[in-house]
């Protein structure tokens, strides 16, 4: 199992986990400050060519960050499922960056930045924080009259290789190589602006340079893993649970778990669309395997009560689906027992097999010769707990989340 | 001579140190934050968490009754309970103690040469308030959405980046005596 992010909460306690983020906070700080953040001439330079500081270090940061997390996740160290990646919601991000870049030309910095100004009792790093906090307040004011502009273009989790539909390692290449080309810009652009001379820079920077393709290209060749790899870096322990039965759910639990309303039960109906339309389970949804990938990302966002049950014929399929789902680092997933065939063969009263007879089939095919289409329009797809009383051994444990808690800038 | 006391005086200056050198430091704090938390960094979300505190001890009601604030304090939830916050209080220490180590911490306002010490105060408050406005906006400043969200690729984070300097760089000009 990708050991990284950690819980910190597992081992530190719900508070005693943000000391590690005051920590990275501190760090965050002294860096800024040391790299010359907190002054903001040094910051507005940009803006007039004379000095690339700004985009150097930012720059060189995303490229440094970017190569280590995309090597952490090729070799299985961390789990990029597990990552925070901001959602893209293009239009406001766009708009809300442009009034940002208003902000910075004339203010001279960025929030982070003016924190650092005015910790080093930079009176305009305090104004400018001060006029921070009314701008942020002026926000809270108004968001409510442009609100379906705020949440418009909502792309999700959306990221450049799902754009260019590439490994990552492509990606993090091209950064890397826009980066240095940037810097190239920016060099010469200091010496022809600025007070600068290029032969003054350290060689180093040469070398920097050459590591930095050297490890963007050893990124592209590992490969970013596969669904398939994912599984079989977990398919010891996750194995073990198929093989003695501890997530395969009797349905009357699947039936309790329905109309538990502590809990969102989410089901996934993984057969053929013909038999789901023949019949389905209330509110179960149609998702055909190869379109599982589609909907993981938005699976792991659901809150932390949320249950999954998968559902095939039989279990075959339900159980590759199954292995997918938690390969990609989905919790809470469970299987229901024998599938729709034996939900009805529980739930499907004497009338109903008098209709529809069972049939002999082959392994995880529909078992009952459904002539109509019935959906979920038959009791049998919404049945009262109340009328059967099944004894099953519960299996369902909410496990909580793992990785990045809340996310985002919020 | 460095002398072991506390003095916010009198240390030496020390100069700022190449910026490739403090962008490796930036990502590795940056890496580091993402492999062990699974976050990035930020800024302005904490500096928004700690304003609603304020908001709520002054006027609890209208924090409920109004969506966005409600979301971070509404009712028995706690504003300052989140990790961004923690970044936040930590960058002002980190800024603080790195400034008096190395010598530049003094009172000063940094200003282009024909711009009046009060006119820059001006202007460092109405940037700041557009920086403030566009941040939330933006569901991120240069550091939660710029830096953290393209280190991991996030498509959003990156339009976001080129709109930042593309709104710098046009109103540069318009502005060049701030500056110049």
């Amino acid at each position: 199992m990708t050991l990284f992010p950690l819980t910190l909460a597992d081992y530190l306690g719900h508070w005693g986990a943000y000391v590690v983020f005051l920590f990275i906070g501190i760090a965050f700080g002294v860096v800024l400050e040391i790299a010359g953040f907190g002054k903001s001439t040094k910051l507005a330079a940009q803006f007039y060519f004379k000095e690339w500081t700004v985009l150097k270090v930012m720059f060189t940061a995303i490229v440094v960050a970017m190569v280590l997390i995309f090597l952490s996740t090729s070799i299985g160290l961390l789990d990029y499922n597990l990552v925070y990646v901001n959602p893209t919601y293009l239009l406001p991000g766009i708009v809300g960056g442009l009034i940002m870049g208003i902000g910075f030309i004339v203010g001279g910095f960025c929030p982070g930045t003016s924190l650092v100004a005015a910790a080093t009792a930079k009176l305009d790093g305090i104004a400018f924080v001060l006029g921070a906090f009314f701008g942020i307040f002026l926000f809270g004011e108004t968001v409510e009259y442009f609100e379906e502009f705020w949440y418009s273009t909502d792309m999700g989790r959306y990221t450049l290789q799902d754009m260019f539909g590439v490994d990552a390692g492509i990606v993090v290449l091209a950064v890397v190589l826009f980066a240095l080309f940037a810097f190239w810009i920016g060099e010469h652009a200091e010496e022809y602006f600025g007070d600068f001379r290029r032969a003054s820079f350290p060689r180093w920077r040469y070398a920097a340079a050459a590591v930095l393709i050297l490890v963007a290209v050893a990124v592209l060749v590992l490969q970013q893993p596969s669904t398939q790899d994912k599984w079989n870096w977990i398919e010891d322990e996750q194995g073990e649970r198929l093989t003695n039965r501890e997530v395969q759910i009797h349905p009357a639990e699947l039936l309790d778990t329905m109309h538990d309303n502590r809990i969102n039960a989410i089901l996934i109906d993984v057969r053929d669309e013909s038999d789901y339309n023949a019949f389905h389970i209330l509110d179960a949804v149609h998702i055909a395997p190869e379109d599982i990938n589609d909907h993981i990302a938005q699976f792991r966002e659901e809150p932390s009560n949320t249950v999954f049950v998968v559902m095939s014929n039989e279990e075959v399929l339900a159980t590759e689906v199954w292995k997918t789902l938690v390969a990609e680092s989905v919790i809470n997933v469970y299987i229901l027992e024998g599938g729709v065939n034996n939900w009805l063969s529980i739930y499907a009263e004497a009338d109903f097999k008098a209709e529809y007879a069972p049939v002999s089939h082959a392994s995880d095919e529909f078992g009952y010769a459904l002539t109509s289409a019935l959906g979920a329009r038959h009791p049998a797809a919404r049945p009262n707990p109340d009328v059967f009383e099944i004894e099953y051994e519960p299996k369902v444990k909410l496990q909580d989340k793992r990785g990045a808690s809340g996310g985002g800038c919020g | 001579m460095l002398k072991p006391s506390l003095q916010l005086r009198g240390r030496p200056t020390r100069d700022y140190i190449n910026p490739y050198a403090a962008g490796i430091l930036l990502g590795l704090v940056l890496f580091l934050a993402f492999f062990i938390t699974g976050n990035g960094l930020g800024a302005s979300g904490g500096m928004n968490r700690l304003l609603v505190v304020i908001e709520d001890a002054i006027y609890p009601e209208h924090v409920d009754r109004t969506a966005y604030l409600a979301e971070m304090a509404g009712g028995e939830s706690n504003p300052l309970d989140s990790w961004v916050v923690f970044i936040a209080i930590g960058t002002v220490i980190g800024g603080f103690v790195s400034g008096w180590f190395n010598g530049r911490l003094k009172v000063e306002t940094n200003r282009g040469p024909q711009v009046p010490m009060q006119a820059r105060w001006v202007t460092a408050f109405i940037g700041g308030a557009f920086m403030g406005y566009g941040a939330r906006l933006a569901r991120g400043c240069t550091s939660g959405q710029a830096l953290s969200g393209g280190a991991v690729l996030s498509v959003g984070s990156w339009a976001f980046m080129l709109a930042v300097f593309g709104g710098g760089y046009a109103l540069a000009y318009f502005v060049r005596k701030l500056w110049n």
